[in-house]
């Protein structure tokens, strides 16, 4: 679970990133958050996972494991993609046998078994997300932080690794929140979207999408799926609009 | 290191596919003849010159301002007489520019680490880096001569002070070098300041640090000769030859000398190459390599 209750972040020049934000994820939930870019997104994901304190309100974080993925696959090019997948275990201190195994299993969920002697460099874009991603899995995460992964990635790409993040989660029963700035890719992943302001950045509306799983690639193409989208779109074109009926 | 160009291109047929191609054997080099060629070319030439200010341009009883090359070899390296002193120089001028090299980069690496460390160390010990970078060397030996005496340990400190400040530069950069987000992965999983420094900073440094090594080695040799070259005392090194041979006007010994200082250099910049590749090679700029 993932709890925010009148958030807000100002950074030491004075900018407010963050004012006055509730979020609410719970156990099990697949949330997402979309915004205009530099609504303070990312520093939502920072003030979650600790890297980065409040300056008003209170964060709250269940106890257990938390992972975290950039929006850069921030790999190590120095190491190979097993290497890479390895370093959070290693930080964590794990046995390096039960390193290893848990770098193949974490290469393997993602699709790159043949890859783990492959350093970054040698890797596409595509496939150094999918390291990325490996190495978040590699800890068993309860709560996973996505922070717009795909975002450097074309389209088909990003459908592909979209699908195979929604099976993961359902596999798992992750509990999830997603930054994005795709309103098709919240909707087509989520239980709820939740909305933001241009900065600085509070939850101005929430979506909820009651869409069964699994939800294939053409379901972006069915009714249901287009009003949802709507919705959401029209919280991100009328900030003000939402706000006076979300009072109302 | 910087590869020489490739020879210029045979005259183009007309044609668009040549003209498309062109490009790509620049960048790829050519083979090991196109990398090759260049340099004996150049080498050619440069003694074509010598030989022509030497033999044609000087007159016989101005000769000994630049003698032939040939002339140089056969005196300096295969008279005995000139070549026994000659090799004994540079094997001390070689022992002080590698223990001078050896203390200046774990001095240069520890500094450096110390100031990626905290603001304070850096702010305040970086200026009097720059300002010992600076310092004349002119100046600085007598005095180092005075303190130290003119042996050993001396010859040494000054090569210190030459190749210090290229190590200490290289590793604060080098160490900076890691970017905010794998930083931040590291911050994520607890990662207290040593394991930050082994898992990530030095690792993301050695490129930097090697390269910073690599120049402080030939500095390290500059260093031995030219304070040699000031000590005038204890036993000759390189340096103190050349000022011997320059004051008995003895050119042929004299560039024998300079040469032979140059060949330590570039020994020195070669196996820092071969290190800066077999420690970096496989992940370090492979980008523009061609594939």
């Amino acid at each position: 679970m993932l709890e925010m209750a009148g958030v807000g972040r100002t950074f030491a020049d004075g900018t407010a990133a963050l004012t006055d934000l509730d979020l609410r994820v719970r156990r099990g939930e697949f949330v997402s958050v979309v915004g205009p870019s530099g609504c303070g997104k990312s520093t939502l994901l920072r003030l979650l996972s600790g890297l980065d304190a409040p300056t008003a309100g209170a964060v709250a974080t269940a106890p257990g494991r938390l992972g975290y993925v950039f929006q850069d696959p921030t790999l190590l090019p120095w190491r190979t993609a097993a290497r890479n997948v390895e370093l959070v275990a290693e930080l964590e201190g794990l046995p390096r046998g039960e390193r290893r195994r848990r770098a193949e299993r974490a290469l393997a969920l993602v699709g790159l078994e043949g890859f783990a002697h492959a350093r970054p460099a040698a890797l596409s874009g595509g496939m150094r997300m999918r390291v990325s991603l490996a190495r978040t899995l590699v800890l068993e995460p309860e709560t996973l932080l996505l922070d717009e992964p795909f975002g450097a990635l074309d389209e088909l790409g990003r459908e592909r690794l979209n699908g195979e993040l929604a099976e993961l989660v359902a596999r798992g029963g992750l509990t999830v929140l997603f930054v994005t700035h795709s309103v098709a890719e919240a909707v087509s992943l989520s239980d709820r979207v939740a909305v933001m302001s241009p900065r600085p950045g509070r939850i101005i509306g929430e979506v909820d999408v009651p869409l069964p799983r699994p939800r294939p690639p053409r379901l972006r193409f069915e009714p249901a799926f287009g009003r949802l989208a709507a919705e959401v779109s029209a919280l991100l074109a009328d900030p003000a609009r939402a706000e006076r009926e979300s009072t109302a | 290191m910087i590869r020489p160009p490739g020879p210029s291109a045979p005259p183009a047929p007309t044609g668009l596919a040549v003209v498309a191609a062109r490009p790509r054997r620049a960048r790829t080099g050519g083979g090991a003849l196109a990398r090759r060629v260049p340099p004996l070319v150049t080498l050619v030439l440069f003694l074509g010159l010598w030989y022509l200010v030497s033999e044609v341009l000087l007159d016989d009883d101005r000769r000994f301002l630049l003698p032939p090359p040939h002339a140089v070899v056969a005196v300096a390296f295969l008279d005995p007489v000139n070549r026994a002193p000659l090799l004994r120089g540079l094997a001390l001028s070689a022992t002080v520019a590698a223990a001078g090299f050896a203390v200046a980069a774990v001095l240069g690496v520890a500094v450096g680490t110390a100031m990626s460390q905290a603001r304070w160390v850096e702010r305040s010990l970086y200026p009097y880096a720059v300002l010992l970078q600076c310092a004349p060397t002119l100046a600085l030996v007598p005095v180092v001569g005075f303190w130290f005496d003119f042996g050993f340990t001396s010859r040494v400190i000054v090569t210190v002070t030459v190749a210090l400040f290229p190590v200490i530069s290289a590793t604060l950069f080098g160490l900076r070098s890691a970017d905010r987000g794998q930083h931040d992965l590291l911050t994520l999983h607890g990662a207290g300041r040593l394991t930050r420094l082994v898992k990530l900073q030095f690792p993301a440094a050695m490129p930097a640090l090697l390269t910073g090594l690599q120049v402080a080695a030939t500095l390290a040799v500059v260093g031995s000769v030219v304070g040699d070259f000031f000590f005038r005392q204890g036993t000759p090194g390189i340096g103190v030859l050349i000022d011997l041979y320059r004051a008995r006007l003895q050119t042929e010994q004299l560039l024998g000398a300079a040469l032979l200082a140059c060949l330590l250099g570039v020994v020195a910049f070669s196996l820092f190459g071969l290190l800066i590749r077999f420690v970096t090679g496989s992940w370090y700029g492979s980008g523009d390599r061609p594939r």
